[in-house]
């Protein structure tokens, strides 16, 4: 009864973090440029890489493997933001120009 | 005194990481986290930081539900079958004043829904921010003073 539930539980998660992973990837081809291709890669991948570590660390039903699936989920929510940052800064300091979808680009402290 | 806590920090960290509390384990990682202080020294800031528990620990689940949140956004915005966003660069302006709580907010805002930190200027008075679907630029800004500025400023008096 335990195992089951356990077993669902971590079926679900799997799920989830895949579907996550695949909007992540989906996202990267449909959206228009880098600056909102990154926003797909640095929040449905790292929420869907976090739901498979979890499910990966609660289906051994050992705690050292589940810490070590928590340490892994929480070095990617620390690293996750900064390469989606040094990308996107890199394409702004290259003068990568953004999408002209943009309604508008406020750059108050330019014009000063 | 610090640096003896903050190095048996990390090799608590390094047993946790490697699953194993093994004496032998446990001595290599306070070796290692020796050597990883001793390189970054010259980067990191003098001086303590007064921190209020609770109120980091709220930052910290509040980051966790938008976490959530801003994944489920992005994810509807990617399967909508027409593609309704309109991006736009902000420039926030900071109230946070240190380097750390600066970058404690740009990543915060990197993993919240519908925004990605992008640059700060160099006078540190402005952070721009990449915004997926922005329909106004001022209530983006005031959401972001309201929520993560205001509980980070709670966080480090």
């Amino acid at each position: 009864m335990m195992a089951d539930a356990l077993a669902l539980l971590c079926a679900f998660l799997l799920v989830a973090g895949s579907a996550f992973a695949l909007t992540a990837a989906i996202g990267i081809n449909r959206f228009p440029d880098l600056f909102t291709r990154m926003h797909a890669a640095s929040k449905a991948g790292t929420v869907g890489s976090s739901l498979l570590l979890l499910a990966a660390g609660l289906y051994s039903w050992d705690f050292a493997v589940f810490l070590r699936a928590l340490a892994g989920i929480a070095f990617l929510i620390l690293t996750a933001p900064v390469a989606a940052h040094l990308l996107a800064r890199a394409a702004k300091g290259s003068g990568y120009r953004i999408s002209t979808l943009s309604v508008r680009a406020t750059h108050r402290d330019n014009k000063k | 005194m610090r640096r003896l806590a903050a190095s048996l920090i990390l090799a608590v960290v390094w047993a946790v990481v490697t699953g194993s509390a093994a004496p032998a384990n446990l001595l290599l990682g306070l070796l290692l986290a020796i050597l990883c202080l001793g390189v970054t020294r010259r980067h990191r800031g003098r001086g303590t930081i007064a921190v209020r528990p609770v109120a980091l620990l709220l930052l910290g689940l509040v980051f966790l539900r938008e976490l959530a949140l801003s994944a489920w956004s992005v994810a509807i915005a990617v399967l909508r079958p027409r593609l309704d966003i309109r991006p736009a660069m902000v420039a926030f302006p900071l109230r946070l004043k240190r380097d750390f709580e600066i970058a404690l907010l740009a990543n915060c805002i990197t993993l919240t829904p519908g925004t990605l930190s992008v640059d700060v200027s160099e006078d540190r008075r402005f952070l721009h921010v990449h915004a997926l679907d922005c329909r106004d630029p001022q209530d983006l800004c005031r959401g972001i003073a309201e929520t993560f500025e205001r509980r980070i400023m709670e966080a480090f008096p």
